[in-house]
């Protein structure tokens, strides 16, 4: 890792770091999206940039996402690496036919003669009532298409470094980040550096079981081996995916062959979700080494209510995966030790903020 | 318009014309094994744009694509051979009939789904204006577009951003079998693009002068930086939707109707037209379809006996 320490920083702030640096680095790199140059500027994640390199190369958007991806892809197909924003994941289902008819195919269906480096930038939300329309998590969709690759950075160290790497990647890359994390912060190098787009990572090690954790639940995974650990003395090996196609099956079955055990923890709707995938390749690939049954944590198959008092009870949480590793490993929970850990889990902001400090209203 | 040039557009016409032909002939062999548009009947469009193109200048097409293929230079064997599905094809055998490319010719691709192109070349011309290359996009598409929103949005963006894009309606009143009149409302299509904030322009699809005229109007305004254009140039489909065949029998347009639109032939009209200003042109005529028969046989030689793609063909690239 590159150069000294600074003070650390925001996930959004990483994004913006890792743009910025981008486009100073490769004049051929525009971003486009609504809300880029205004001055909210997508969470605070494109400030600034038109100020630095101008209307040419920082542009709004005409609300028509499906023309202006196929825009994207042709630009992209004649020289210019765009980046496009979208203020929530939902907003991209109206470009499902340029993303999934042109751009995952474009480079096979012409025989490798042309390519789309192309990065779409998604935000899931979650929490103030986002409700059935502004906090779908839809990566199982985008990843269902060979010839796009679709990562969820979880740290602000992944967020920049992926995001470099996905600029500089010559194929169309879905970057889906979670509204949650964009507050959180971590070790940031100044410098420029890539990250690779396939690769798992580990955030605690353990041995009782696997916990495979995709974009935020992989927050909530390190909480709920934090408290495992500590309460119970119970090791869980938690896996950030980072990475969704890609999928990095090996570093999972690595771990399961030393678990035998497998939780998959996933932000989007349980059924077709991404976790049923990766469970499927581990049973396929590792069935011998599985003590028990693998386990989806999921969203539930029904949309995500806006009102906080239904809502309140529709994420799992860090709570959710403890007890799934309580059960699997059959350690009973009427003990002192588990309502110390329930206690070390418990959330101090409201259910429905990603932190005390916000107040709405998106 | 000198003699010289107004032969080569009866030729080039003529070329599109009798491969489709070819292809039309050998399809019951049963070895071009996808589906096919042919654009007979509707060649003086594709020719008439293309000659007032240069040669750095790109285009996009769609499944209907054969024509602007080869008006812009495209590759014919790779073409015939993409149709047999073999590894020498344009695509490898990837693509087929509605997967054209030849990057060297500035054909940059033609794919089937309604108005998919369409914002692929606004995007080109997005980067040649960025880039200032000085580089024109054209995109051609039919009718059946202005029901698709895709089509709108790209051009609201090009208008906007004043691309140096060229839009070119090719309306043959046809979606399949459903006429426009049961598709959309009684306005005239180039009004759409009037309205869009563009120069926009419309005549006789069949009359290939015509057709270059307007597009050299297009061309001369969008290279001086004036914006997108949009042609709506009115032409008739011979054949089948898709597929080699006449389909008369299927009753969906009267007979009248078909032979109103066969006696626009473009090749006809304007080999009359040729022959009234310049007498006979039998000779250069019966030249040029020994030159093009001898093409064709060529290109079907070099097809048929090209490799076929094995199943490891079939893997790769889907990344880059």
């Amino acid at each position: 890792m590159p150069e000294m320490q600074r003070p650390d920083i925001t996930f959004a702030a990483a994004i913006r770091e890792g743009l910025d640096q981008a486009m100073e680095k490769d004049a051929r790199v525009i971003v486009i999206g609504e809300g880029v140059p205004d001055p909210k500027a997508i969470f605070d994640t494109t400030a600034g940039l038109r100020d630095k390199y101008g209307d040419r190369r920082v542009f709004d958007m005409p609300l028509a996402e499906n023309g202006m991806t196929g825009i994207c892809i042709g630009a992209a197909l004649s020289g210019l690496r765009p980046v496009m924003v979208h203020q929530r994941v939902d907003f991209a289902l109206l470009a499902m036919d340029q993303l999934i008819n042109n751009a995952a195919k474009w480079h096979y269906m012409f025989d490798g003669k042309a390519s789309v480096p192309l990065v779409v930038r998604m935000i899931v939300g979650r929490g103030w009532g986002q409700g059935p329309q502004h906090s779908q998590s839809l990566q199982a969709m985008f990843a269902q298409a060979p010839g796009i690759k679709v990562i969820m950075p979880t740290t602000a160290y992944d967020a920049k470094g992926m995001l470099i790497s996905a600029i500089e990647d010559n194929n169309p890359v879905m970057f889906i980040e979670h509204r949650w994390l964009h507050q959180i912060k971590d070790s940031v190098p100044e410098g420029y550096y890539r990250v690779p787009l396939d690769q798992a990572k580990v955030l605690h090690e353990g041995d009782a079981v696997t916990v495979a954790a995709f974009s935020y639940m992989a927050v909530e995974a390190l909480l709920a081996a934090k408290a495992l650990k500590s309460a119970m003395g119970i090791g869980i090996e938690v896996l950030d995916m980072r990475s969704v196609r890609p999928l990095d099956v090996a570093s999972v079955l690595k771990s399961v062959r030393k678990t035998g055990r497998l939780i998959v923890a996933d932000t989007a709707f349980r059924t077709g979700s991404i976790a049923g995938e990766l469970i499927s390749q581990v049973a396929e690939q590792a069935f011998a080494a599985l003590k028990t049954h693998p386990v989806r944590i999921a969203s539930p198959d029904h949309p995500a209510p806006t009102s906080h008092f239904m809502a309140k009870y529709y994420y799992p949480g860090p709570q959710t995966i403890a007890d799934a590793v309580l059960d699997m490993t059959e350690t009973g929970k009427d003990t002192a030790a588990y309502r110390e850990m329930c206690a070390l889990m418990l959330r101090e902001e409201p259910h429905d903020t990603p932190n005390r400090g916000f107040t709405g209203p998106f | 318009m000198n003699q010289t040039y107004s032969l080569s557009l009866l030729r080039s016409m003529l070329r599109i014309r009798r491969v489709e032909e070819a292809l039309a002939n050998r399809y019951a062999e049963q070895e071009m094994r996808c589906p096919m548009h042919l654009c007979i009947g509707q060649e003086a469009i594709a020719v008439g744009v293309c000659a007032a193109l240069s040669a750095e200048d790109v285009v996009f097409s769609n499944h209907r694509a054969h024509g602007h293929y080869l008006a812009k230079g495209g590759n014919l064997n790779a073409m015939v051979a993409e149709l047999y599905g073999r590894a020498t094809g344009c695509c490898g055998g990837r693509g087929g009939s509605m997967h054209l490319i030849d990057l060297g010719a500035g054909f940059l691709g033609a794919t089937p789904i309604v108005g998919g192109t369409v914002p692929l070349a606004v995007g080109s011309a997005w980067a040649a204006s960025l880039k200032r290359s000085g580089r024109l996009t054209v995109v051609f598409f039919g009718d059946g577009c202005f029901e698709e929103g895709v089509v709108h949005e790209s051009m609201n963006f090009a208008s906007l951003h004043k691309l140096p894009v060229i839009f070119v309606c090719e309306n043959n009143n046809f979606s399949v079998y459903t006429h426009r009149d049961e598709r959309q409302p009684e306005r005239p299509i180039y009004r759409l693009a009037e309205a869009h904030g563009m120069a926009a322009y419309t005549g006789d699809g069949n009359n290939v002068e015509e057709v270059l005229a307007i597009s050299r109007t297009a061309v001369d305004l969008a290279r001086q930086g004036q914006g997108p254009q949009f042609m709506e140039l009115h032409t008739y489909r011979w054949r089948e939707h898709c597929g080699p065949n006449f389909d008369d029998h299927l009753n969906y347009r009267t007979v009248q109707e078909i032979e109103a639109g066969m006696n626009g032939c473009p090749i006809a009209s304007y080999t009359r037209k040729l022959e009234q200003e310049h007498g006979d042109m039998c000779l250069e005529i019966a030249q040029f379809e020994a030159e093009i028969r001898e093409e064709i046989a060529a290109a079907f030689d070099f097809a048929l006996s090209s490799g076929e793609p094995g199943v490891d063909d079939a893997q790769g690239k889907v990344y880059a």
